[in-house]
């Protein structure tokens, strides 16, 4: 056995319209990945045989909620995990309901590969076009097209290539760079992991290998600092730790470095890095070791050279690259609330490590599905994507989202009940909708 | 301890590095939005690794949790042990809700069956309510169970502790919403998305002690329902089945009546991480009786305000 420590993650999301078989898909992959024990094979033997539906229900391994079961549906996203010798996955399974495309933004906005399905026999509907936004606007590195049901249209090329075109050119159009279309059954496993005999037209990868083979994210290591701070430590104790003041955050992109020049913002004073502190645990005491850097991705504490007023919210960034504050902020919405939006609302903002008070003050439109284009739009609906300019109480040191997928994302907040309303990400200077 | 995988022209943190980096981030975010959080604690690995990664959160601080254990009394006592001696090395401040209390006084009755998990869910919410825990961090994982698939990081409760798979809040990218009315509670679970794999993985490679019982010991066990049971004061082996002494660790600890245990030659965790690589029976299937009851026994525990 390869020691998984040495495995990369790889994070996958599946979309698609209700009933083309994500479940089953899902099922499938876990099944022929060997990723699902004999207890849970017997459990779905059990309710298959229970329920009269005789065959092997795959769906049954992934949806698992009561009403789930009983519906045909999946309701929620579901998390799995699976590895292979090459990776480990981690697979948000996505419900394909127009009213649960929130969760397809959820699980899109940390993927680096999305599946979206499509039932052969139905081509590009409405939903495919949804997803495909979605994928777009939260720039997920890449994009699988599986082409479902290949086997109930007779494994006809034409039919694949023509569904396959319909989602380039739509891909094309939302600046989408990567789309891997694969004709599969899930009912019967082609494509999944095996390579079917009855596509001999196809000589693409199957799901699993392009899957084993696909890149995450691009690496932000080398991009700048953004280190958004998230808690203050002073332990106060009467040890070495006594003046202790350290700055715990995630290293948002860059690398930081003993010595490095930085800007704290938003009060825009320059330091520098005093040191990079990791922990070391033992039976009885907590201390930390040094260490001279740390990468995007890393949670780690630092310590500045000058005694500056650095709190929850700040943001320590690189000396020569500094994104500065703005307090207003052009952003494209993803509405996930069946409450409306209308102009002149006041809610809260969530971005990194700060929550502020925001009011729209526009609506510049919304996305209309059929064309790619955008229209005029006077609020926004549940599952909307729309143009909003805000006004926000503090200043935010942000960078569009095409740059900087953290300090360029926020949410917008319910101040009442404290419900999640919206998926932001900032615009570039164009201002460009996807 | 830095293991990276260095892929060519790119810095990428290994698979474990992110999962711990992902933790320790929620433990952190906790800490500065909410009041009175808590971390139950109850001497099994996963609230374990739990305390280790909070512990690494705030370093070189102490942790700034208290934490809260839901007794059944039908324990281990090496858990209970290592429960105890934890707490006073770390100077930690542990309060405990006692089913047993709830026994006595008539608020909660015995099941037929003899098992307690289902009884934790009231002591669990009278103490939530009772020390205004405004966040309860849970060691649950996404890989254990179908319904805990579902869960969010922050899962939001109402005063009735009641989880609504429907009305879920979005979570998205790594902006955690944890704003809630008051007599609301978020339960919060840093280890979603870790596999029982990556438990043991961590465990072997930061040398985290557990209790005896999770490495292979002697012990009189007998079968029932295909699980090995310990033969001991909550569970004896009814006509036709018949004890004996077997090599057997536990993978899971719960209440000790109806908590399997496995057979294994393991002795570190290194050796169990071969275990469980090679295993083809889930860690709860192997192990725990009162996820079998029905197809949706855990969905159900959760409405009612179980973790």
């Amino acid at each position: 056995m390869s020691t998984p420590i040495q495995r990369q993650l790889l994070r996958l999301a599946t979309a698609g319209s209700v009933d083309d078989g994500k479940s089953t898909l899902v099922g499938r992959l876990l099944h022929d990945c060997k990723a699902i024990l004999a207890d849970q094979i017997a459990h779905v033997q059990h309710v298959s045989s229970s329920r009269g539906t005789g065959d092997f229900d795959f769906a049954l391994l992934t949806d698992g909620l009561r009403a789930e079961r009983e519906q045909g549906i999946t309701i929620d996203v579901a998390y799995r995990y699976f590895a292979t010798e090459k990776r480990s996955f981690i697979l948000a399974d996505c419900p394909g309901h127009v009213q649960y495309t929130r969760n397809t933004v959820t699980g899109a906005s940390t993927a680096d590969v999305v599946i979206i399905l499509v039932d052969a026999r139905h081509g590009v509907l409405e939903q495919t076009r949804r997803h495909l936004a979605v994928a777009g606007l939260l720039r997920v590195p890449h994009v699988v097209l599986a082409v479902n049901k290949i086997d109930l249209v007779g494994y006809d090329e034409a039919v694949f290539k023509g569904i396959a075109k319909d989602v380039s050119q739509l891909a094309n159009q939302l600046n989408i760079s990567d789309v891997q279309a694969i004709p599969v059954s899930a009912l019967v496993g082609d494509n999944i992991v095996e390579r079917s005999p009855a596509t001999a037209w196809y000589n693409g990868p199957t799901l699993l290998d392009y899957l084993e083979s696909a890149t995450g994210r691009d690496d932000t290591s080398s991009r700048p600092l953004r280190f958004p701070v998230q808690y203050v430590i002073r332990p106060q104790t009467d040890d070495q730790y006594r003046d202790y003041r350290g700055y715990t955050g995630t290293v948002a992109s860059g690398t930081v470095s003993v010595g490095d020049e930085v800007i704290v913002l938003p009060a825009g004073r320059r330091t520098s890095v005093s040191g990079i502190d990791r922990a070391v645990i033992s039976a009885t005491g907590t201390a930390v070791a040094e260490r001279p850097s740390a990468v995007a991705g890393e949670a780690v504490t630092v310590r500045l050279a000058d005694d500056l007023d650095v709190a929850r919210g700040s943001v320590i960034v690189s000396a020569d690259s500094s994104p500065g504050t703005r307090r207003e902020l052009l952003a494209t919405v993803c509405w996930l609330s069946d409450r409306p939006l209308t102009v002149g609302a006041r809610l809260l903002i969530k971005h990194t490590t700060t929550t502020a008070q925001a009011i729209v003050t526009k609506i510049n439109g919304a996305l209309d599905l059929d064309t790619l284009g955008v229209i005029d739009a006077t609020g926004l609906e549940l599952n909307d994507i729309g143009k909003v300019q805000l006004k926000i109480a503090a200043p935010l040191a942000a960078d569009p989202y095409s740059s900087n997928n953290i300090t360029g994302s926020f949410l917008l907040i319910d101040a009442h009940d404290g419900w999640t309303l919206a998926a932001g990400m900032i615009d570039d200077e164009e201002g460009e909708l996807l | 301890m830095q293991t990276r995988e260095e892929a060519p022209g790119s810095v990428r943190l290994g698979h474990t590095q992110v999962l711990e980096s992902e933790s320790i981030f929620v433990f952190r975010e906790v800490a500065a939005e909410f009041e009175r959080p808590v971390i139950l604690f109850s001497g099994g690995k996963d609230s374990i690794v739990m305390l280790h990664l909070a512990r690494k959160a705030f370093a070189p601080a102490p942790v700034p949790f208290t934490l809260l254990h839901v007794d059944t009394g039908h324990n281990f006592t090496e858990v209970l042990d290592y429960r105890d001696q934890t707490v006073a090395a770390l100077g930690l401040r542990l309060e405990v809700a006692k089913v047993e209390d709830y026994l006595a006084d008539g608020r909660l009755r015995e099941r037929s069956d003899g098992t307690r998990n289902q009884l934790q869910t009231i002591p669990l919410l009278d103490a939530i309510n009772g020390h205004r825990f405004d966040a309860v961090f849970g060691g649950g994982r996404r890989d254990e169970e179908r319904a805990r698939a579902k869960e969010r990081i922050y899962s939001l409760r109402d005063e009735f502790g009641q989880w609504d798979p429907r009305n879920q809040r979005p979570e998205l990218w790594s902006l955690y919403n944890g704003k809630h009315k008051p007599g609301e509670h978020v339960r919060v679970f840093p280890l979603s998305n870790w596999t029982e794999l990556d438990i043991w993985n961590y465990i072997a490679r930061e040398q985290i002690p557990l209790p005896s019982i999770y490495y292979a010991h002697e012990r009189d066990v007998f079968e029932r329902d295909g699980m090995l049971l310990a033969v001991g004061p909550y569970s004896q082996p009814r006509t036709g089945e018949t004890a004996g002494k077997r090599l057997v660790r536990y993978r899971t600890v719960g209440d000790m009546s109806c908590t399997g245990a496995v057979t294994s030659t393991a002795t570190s965790a290194e050796q169990v991480v071969i275990e469980v690589a090679a295993s083809e029976i889930t860690e709860r299937g192997a192990t725990r009786a009162d996820d079998r009851a029905s197809e949706a026994a855990m969905e159900d525990r959760k409405r009612e305000g179980y973790f």
